[in-house]
């Protein structure tokens, strides 16, 4: 194998030495030039197009290039020396203007040879007081760390509309609370499945925007992409329903074809779907897009772990191994997002201007009101479903011990697919209620990831209740550092006390003492 | 389409400075993971603080570039110990998750607004190679190499630093390896209560290759710097990590050259798949795709190696298959 493989590789390398380069003058690093991409103030990998730079030398005009539609501009600059850029304020879009850097206001740009240098210029909103027309929430201003313009309008939220310290404190733990109960909602999945089968995922960020996206879709308007979607998901639900349900109760090769014919039926209706394109165009309210994103998120978790991970499980891959796959997963899940729903940033159309309700010094939108109730009312019926059902017992019983369960006449894997059909369901729901609180994008998952992270080390890797009160407690601590740090450090301090607790209690605060080391 | 100018550019880029910045990174990550078994999720951050060393020495201070480089190692033995004493005694699972979760909050620590008299915030520092040019003994308007193989003469110095850097730890983790600290390394990976009912004290050694490893990252992060000569946070991205897992598994984690050619087989695949997947947009082969997608199919395209790789060859290309069953303990 070894040998086969050095005498391919220098095979390879002869014949590339060989070949003579007209490659090597196809490319543009032998010249300079100066080159830059300028993207949308609130999402720089949106670029904006037709904005026109020109590069002189002295009073001549050495180049001239518009932006493209992804931002990008490139100027080819006849040989080293000092040359004056300048943007044409003209061309730049009404609602955006150009931010004031010493590079636009002087334009002196020094190029030294071979050098393609990148020219950093940036677009911020027109008018900075426009941003407070959408909702006057603290959180909204506060959990956008991603924001850019974040750095501006610090002193909008901190100062805040209600003045008083005591004021701000409570607007904050209203948000705290919020904020908590999407994170424990989103993260009794990622728990329950490390209880259950020892595996970080990794890629559960991901099955919370994929829960979003899918209520974003729906509620949006489903044509043919939706109806694709739903219909390979029916498939693949139908399929591992029937396992679940029927596997050793009928003959095993009726099952294996029933499963497979409802996979390939899926794939045979969404091709049919997707030909059919936007002729069947339906679109249904926010709740109902969320019903169908929790169910869509459900067969999501059921499929990886019943044609992924149980079958690794059966190979005895290590978990190491295992962590990388997911890793591996949750970068295929978001980029496949990121390329069926583009980058943008958007919201739950109808819920953004809302009439405040006002309780003391606390006012609220309705619907943050509703993501609370909603969630609440979730987290009880999980305790309840695991405190009361034979399958919760089955669930909280493979989590804590998973041979003792097997040996004590547990049907562990089925118990697994549920916990997966159920942590992917949640999953989906708290991207629903992080998408309705803030915005909808293709990297949100992940950054609710690491504040689900702390949360269940907090509360303690693979228990239920742990996560629950690991999210809110996460979710206080990041709102109510706002108080007297930067909005931008909320993150930080959440894993501040991610990594006190495992300096002090490294089981969390409801998990079972035992070596974790 | 031209198929053979889109190999000889992907070759092209395999041999080039950013192949050898991440061969260099994915060595410091071998001996976290292949050598060691620490499951370091955020080698990111490392390379992070190696660059912004430089670049806040260099672009702020005006101090000269190896002070710079000095300062990133520094900051890296820093992060490390900060890293190291709370996760390391634990599970590899919590080690997991602090590395992931720290490299992604110092790139928001940098980014920050509070943070912009040092870092310049989301827009980056600039002006950070012309000291390291200064010492150039190419002419750097020129052309060297020969076939497909040619670069500037700023990009063969960058080239001939960084993989002699690579030469320089690959070698060093040949010999570390052939030593008895080495032995008990690869000891803590097979079983780590085994070695430490021998009396070794398995968290300083753990702490020892999570410093070291980290040093090499960074000094891969100040190699990025001097390259671009300008950087920003967003360069910064969990990705950056991932990727070089994939090099490394691609390669063969726990091998001396794995991350060597990791690196150039990875760049090349990445730069093809790039290049063909363009080639055939431009044709209108793809029409249901535009620009900024093609970017977003080759990350994708980045975890399904991952995926493949585990289930198929955890071992990669010149691995020993028996070597990569470590597990979690």
């Amino acid at each position: 194998m070894r040998t086969r493989l050095v005498t391919v590789l220098l095979a390879l390398i002869t014949a590339f030495v060989v070949i003579p380069g007209p490659a090597a003058t196809a490319d543009e690093q032998g010249g300079e030039s100066l080159t830059g991409q300028i993207g949308q103030p609130d999402d720089r990998s949106q670029g904006v197009e037709g904005i026109r730079i020109t590069v002189s030398d002295g009073d001549d005009e050495v180049g001239a290039d518009e932006t493209d539609p992804d931002g990008n501009w490139e100027v080819e600059v006849p040989g080293p020396g000092t040359y004056h850029l300048e943007v044409d304020q003209a061309s730049v879009p009404g609602e955006y203007e150009l931010r004031e850097t010493p590079l636009v206001t002087d334009g002196t740009v020094e190029v030294e040879s071979g050098d393609n240098q990148t020219l950093i210029l940036a677009l911020v909103e027109a008018g900075e007081d426009q941003q407070e027309e959408s909702s006057p929430s603290p959180e909204d201003d506060a959990a956008e760390e991603d924001e850019d313009a974040a750095a501006d309008e610090e002193g909008i939220e901190v100062e805040g509309v209600s003045g008083g310290f005591g004021d701000r404190f409570a607007q904050l733990t209203a948000a705290g609370v919020l904020f908590g109960l999407v994170i424990a909602v989103s993260a009794i999945g990622l728990s329950l499945i490390f209880g259950t089968t020892k595996l970080i995922n990794f890629a559960h960020g991901d099955m919370v925007t994929f829960g979003a996206m899918m209520a974003l879709l729906f509620s949006t308007g489903a044509a043919g992409l939706g109806n694709s979607l739903l219909a390979i998901f029916a498939g693949l639900g139908g399929a591992i329903l029937l396992g679940a349900l029927l596997e050793g109760k009928v003959r095993a090769v009726p099952l294996i074809v029933a499963q497979w014919s409802a996979v390939f039926g899926g794939i045979a209706v969404a091709t049919a779907m997707g030909v059919a394109g936007d002729s069947i165009e339906w679109q249904v309210p926010l709740w109902a897009s969320a019903g169908i994103a929790v169910a869509m998120g459900a067969v999501l978790g059921g499929t990886m772990e019943r044609y992924l991970w149980r079958p690794l499980r059966r190979r005895n891959v290590a978990l190491i191994q295992m962590f990388i796959v997911s890793i591996g997963l949750a970068l295929v899940l978001r980029h496949v997002i990121l390329v069926l729903f583009s980058a943008n940033r958007t919201r739950y159309s109808g819920y953004q201007v809302q009439e405040m309700v006002h309780f003391g010094p606390v006012s609220l939108p309705p619907r943050d009101l509703v993501i609370m109730g909603v969630a609440v009312a979730v987290l009880v019926l999980v305790a309840c479903l695991l405190q009361f059902t034979r399958v919760g017992k089955a669930m909280r019983a493979v989590s804590d011990n998973r041979d003792l369960a097997e040996s004590s006449g547990i049907d562990v894997d089925r118990v697994t697919l549920y916990v997966w059909f159920l942590g992917g369901g949640l999953a989906s729901l708290g991207g629903v209620l992080f998408g309705l609180n803030q915005v909808v994008d293709y990297e949100m998952g992940f950054r609710l990831l690491l504040l689900m992270f702390a949360a269940v080390i907090l509360g303690g890797l693979g228990t239920a209740y742990g996560a629950m009160v690991g999210g809110l407690a996460v979710g206080l601590v990041a709102m109510l550092s706002t108080l007297w740090f930067p909005a931008q450090l909320m993150e930080a301090w959440a894993l501040a006390l991610m990594i006190l607790m495992l300096l002090v209690r490294p089981q969390g605060l409801l998990g079972r003492r035992e070596r974790v080391g | 389409m031209d198929i053979l100018t889109i190999l000889a550019e992907s070759a092209r880029t395999a041999v080039g400075p950013v192949a050898a910045i991440y061969a260099l990174a994915a060595i410091g990550l071998n001996l976290h993971f292949g050598y060691t078994g620490l499951l370091n999720f955020g080698q990111v951050g490392f390379m992070l603080v190696g660059a912004y060393g430089v670049g806040i020495s260099v672009g702020v201070f005006d101090l000269p570039v190896l002070v710079g480089f000095v300062v990133g190692l520094a900051c890296a033995v820093v992060l490390a110990l900060l890293l190291g004493i709370p996760t390391l005694r634990l599970r590899a699972d919590y080690l997991a998750i602090s590395t992931i979760a720290t490299a992604e909050v110092l790139r928001l620590v940098y980014r920050a607004g509070f943070a912009e008299p040092l870092t310049n915030g989301v827009y980056g520092l600039q002006n950070l190679s012309s000291g390291f040019r200064s010492v150039n003994p190419f002419e750097a308007a020129d052309r060297y190499g020969f076939g497909v193989f040619n670069f500037s003469g700023n990009h063969l110095w960058v080239m001939v630093v960084t993989w002699g850097l690579v030469g320089l730890f690959a070698l060093l983790t040949w010999m570390l390896m052939h030593s008895p600290w080495g032995r008990v390394i690869k000891g803590i990976r097979e079983d780590e209560d085994a070695v430490r009912s021998l009396g070794k004290n398995v968290f300083a050694y753990k702490m020892q290759v999570l410093v070291l490893g980290g040093m090499i990252g960074a000094l891969a992060g100040a190699m990025m710097a001097v390259h671009q000569a300008a950087i920003n946070p967003d360069q910064f991205k969990p990705q950056v990590t991932f990727f070089l897992w994939a090099i490394l598994l691609l390669g063969g984690a726990g091998r001396v050259l794995g991350p060597v050619i990791g690196s150039v087989v990875f760049w090349f695949l990445m730069n093809f798949t790039d290049g063909l997947l363009r080639a055939l947009g431009s044709e209108g082969y793809l029409p249901f795709l535009s620009g900024p997608d093609f970017g977003a199919i080759q990350l994708a395209f980045v975890g399904l190696l991952l995926v493949v790789l585990i289930v198929f060859r955890p071992q990669g290309l010149i691995g020993d298959r028996k070597e990569m069953l470590i597990n979690v303990k």
